[in-house]
């Protein structure tokens, strides 16, 4: 049915489609939106689950972490300050391989404090075993929710999936949204949870031991090598929901007009709406100039990456975060993973833009392409500054 | 142990290890005085005390005993001795 | 009285690391002697989680799970909603457990939630009144004068400046169904708290002094003798609240001065040196005093 939907009911209702058992959260600016729809709907019995209001985002990562290691479907959801408060919780959560799903409404990180929307808080989740989607509209974040649960319940995956989605721009912005009518259909999609070793007692083991150094190395290399495979995973759970709901975003990546592409922009989340309505105009201007997009930031797509980019001039990575003391974070990272593959023929071009809630205007975008075909390797440069205030 | 999904432990597989090698005193049962009134099993911080319900015969499990003494200086009727282990 | 086998099935076995006269391990045996097999266990980081479950061995025989040093009373209160969620919670108690630096420092806020939502969990803070698994530093419940490693005493101190913190007090004042407090000392009095613990529904708090060897410095004998001695010398008062009001206390048989209790741990020797020690010993006699008068214990 399609539906004008805010990003936020979007994605509350598509976590009502996979059914959690227990939800648990604490309110953060703009994650508030799905927490409250989502306790309307327990409140309406529209979703027949716990929903436990905690008192700070450690503990709502750590009820969904106490609830998944029981064997139920868990779902919460955070921002900004709240991510970084539940980091330690997090890293737990993928080290004891539990597949708990969380979204993430993008937010600046303090100081100054900023309630607006860039990457900065996943950037700071990137290394802690969780996996880590990008949606681009309400549409994929109402559909990424979905296959979300079937990728972190994976059984050869058992890792918690966070779902990127940019905060305002999509949490609160309306958009036209097909939802899924038949939740039997859904069922069939994310059969029922079903884990080897939970909190039973009926079969009573103990978890979270302690990992000595004799075993710590193996655990830890154990989970690499799940992030590892989920990349097959991910491409699958997105072939198949193509396959039963018609709609498909490309499997880690996506391209657009990328087939004689000279100039690529590469980016993450909602920005995409903008870049490619920039590069629609610049291909009529005759410009041969696409779009990759990152589906999936962690696992990264390397792959795909250097397949998409190994034969193209320029690459142009707009991004939303910043690593102080190096420059850009996912341009690096491409840059990396191009160079691995032995190809330098490629000028990639890291520039920062949009952060705190900035607008990243088309305007930005043709200017970024004036500039990328006369730079090289520029690291995550900032873009648009005020001059008066620095 | 499936290792791949976290590290999880076997119910009770600490019985493997055999802290007995903690000790430097064990006790010995003299059964002059006792009285049979189970301090010495309550209290053991291993619960490596047991004994026999009928003949009120009391032992030790010198597998795991550490030693610490808590049963002879809680035996109400001083029935418990400690003595060096030999190494 | 258990045979030899029947030890072996204990659902908190032998074999695990604590050290030689350990009343926190002590005190588990007991408690999950009443709790049974129809247990889930939560555990805060600590010396518990550390000695009891060093993979791949484990000394419990009860699901049992650890995450972080702050989070078990979530971690416990997850397990309950999951458990209510599948419909499974009839007859089975959530234990959440954690040293007074889980529980009444790190892990406060994650606890008074628990409590705030009045989840259907048995919290039990292990008290050793301080970080013993770190090395003895000074924790929140670390009693009056006592020396830790980071409340050492010296020319200008004679150790920790502050009283113990009164956590349960403080978990009284969220008006959960059960508090009590208990000893390792005291068994019959512990196991009848869990006891009745077990049979009420809702959030429930106890916590149980347990001397520990290493840190409160004396030989591994002593362990139920301190405990004992706290709790006669009026240091440690036993007692059951229900809300916000206390129902009932154990009595001291018989008072003693709390130099006897002092004088055989190493963390206060320091106050055995001089004239300006022995003050200091008033001081704790005036906080036993007081805690008589208060509870009521004589």
């Amino acid at each position: 049915m399609k539906q004008v939907l805010e990003g936020s009911m979007a994605i509350s209702d598509g976590v009502r489609m996979a059914e959690p058992l227990v939800i648990s959260a604490y309110p953060i600016t703009p994650q508030t939106h799905i927490v409250e729809h989502l306790s309307q709907m327990v409140a309406d019995g529209d979703l027949k689950a716990e929903f436990i209001m905690v008192e700070s985002e450690h503990s709502a990562a750590s009820v969904v972490l106490g609830a998944s290691a029981c064997g139920v479907r868990t779902y919460t959801a955070t921002a900004s300050q709240g991510l970084l408060y539940m980091e330690e919780v997090v890293y737990n959560i993928a080290g004891m391989r539990l597949p708990v799903v969380m979204t993430v409404a993008n937010r600046a990180v303090s100081a100054p404090i900023n309630i607006w929307n860039d990457m900065q808080d996943a950037m700071a989740v990137r290394d802690t075993g969780a996996i880590m989607l990008v949606a681009e509209n309400n549409q994929e974040a109402y559909d990424m929710h979905i296959q979300a649960f079937k990728i972190a319940e994976n059984q050869d995956v058992m890792l918690p999936v966070i779902v990127n989605v940019d905060g305002f721009v999509l949490t609160h912005t309306f958009e036209v949204v097909e939802t899924i009518d038949s939740i039997e259909k859904v069922r069939e999609y994310l059969p029922p949870l079903n884990m080897e070793y939970k909190l039973d007692v009926e079969n009573p083991y103990s978890f979270g031991t302690l990992g000595e150094p004799s075993v710590y190395m193996e655990a830890r290399y154990n989970l690499y090598n799940a992030m590892n495979f989920s990349r097959n995973v991910i491409i699958d759970a997105a072939k198949e929901f193509k396959d039963m709901f018609g709609r498909f975003y490309g499997g880690l990546t996506d391209s657009y007009k990328m087939d004689d592409a000279q100039t690529v922009i590469v980016a993450m989340g909602s920005v995409l709406g903008t870049i490619k309505d920039a590069v629609d105009e610049l291909r009529e201007a005759g410009k041969k100039i696409g779009v990759l997009k990152i589906r999936s930031f962690r696992p990264f797509p390397e792959e795909e990456i250097v397949a998409a980019l190994k034969n193209v001039k320029n690459v142009i990575v707009i991004e939303k975060a910043i690593c102080p003391g190096k420059g850009g974070i996912l341009s690096v990272e491409i840059r990396d993973s191009l160079l691995k593959h032995k190809i330098n023929s490629v000028s990639v071009n890291g520039y920062t833009l949009g952060l705190g809630g900035r607008d990243i205007t088309p305007k930005n975008i043709h200017d970024l392409v004036a500039r990328a075909e006369k730079e090289e390797n520029v690291d995550g440069e900032f873009v648009g500054l005020s001059q008066q205030y620095l | 142990m499936d290792f791949k999904v976290g590290i999880i432990a076997m119910p009770g597989a600490a019985l493997s290890n055999k802290t007995g090698s903690f000790a430097n005193e064990t006790p010995v049962f003299k059964h002059k005085t006792c009285t049979g009134c189970n301090l010495c099993i309550y209290f053991c911080p291993e619960g490596v005390v047991y004994g026999d319900k009928k003949t009120k015969i009391y032992d030790y499990d010198s597998d795991y005993c550490k030693g610490c003494g808590i049963c002879a200086e809680e035996c109400p009727v001083d029935d418990i001795e400690m003595v060096l282990v030999e190494k | 009285m258990l045979t030899k086998e029947e030890t072996h099935n204990e659902l908190f076995t032998m074999g695990h690391t604590g050290c030689s006269g350990c009343a926190q391990s002590m005190s588990v045996k007991m408690i999950m002697e009443i709790l049974g097999k129809n247990t889930i266990a939560t555990n805060a980081t600590g010396c518990l989680e550390v000695f009891s479950t060093r993979w791949p061995e484990s000394s419990w025989k009860i699901p049992w799970i650890h995450s972080l040093f702050e989070n078990s009373a979530a971690v416990a209160s997850g397990v309950e909603a999951a458990l209510k969620a599948m419909g499974k919670k009839d007859g089975i108690t959530v234990l959440a457990q954690g040293g007074d630096g889980g529980t009444a420092d790190i892990g406060l806020q994650s606890l008074s939630g628990m409590f705030e939502r009045n989840h259907d969990v048995l919290y039990v803070c292990y008290d050793n009144g301080a970080y013993m698994n770190t090395g003895y530093q000074r924790s929140g419940l670390t009693p009056f004068d006592a020396y830790t490693t980071t409340s050492p005493s010296g020319k200008e101190s004679f150790g920790n400046q502050r009283p113990k913190k009164y956590m349960p007090e403080i978990a009284m004042a969220h008006r959960i169904p059960y508090t009590a407090v208990a000893s390792a000392g005291y068994p019959m009095d512990l196991q009848k708290k869990v006891k009745k613990a077990k049979s009420i529904t809702g959030a429930k708090y106890l916590q149980v002094d347990v001397p520990c060897v290493p840190g409160w410095k004396y030989e591994p004998k002593y362990s139920v003798k301190l405990a004992q001695l706290a709790v006669q010398t009026g240091l440690y008062p036993l007692f059951e609240a229900e809300y916000d009001k206390i129902i009932s206390v154990k009595k001291i048989s018989k008072k003693v001065p709390v130099e006897e209790y002092l004088k055989l741990q190493g963390r206060f020797k320091h106050l055995f040196k001089d004239d300006a020690g022995r003050a200091e010993i008033e001081k704790i006699q005036k906080i036993a005093d007081e805690n008589i008068e208060r509870f009521g214990l004589i």
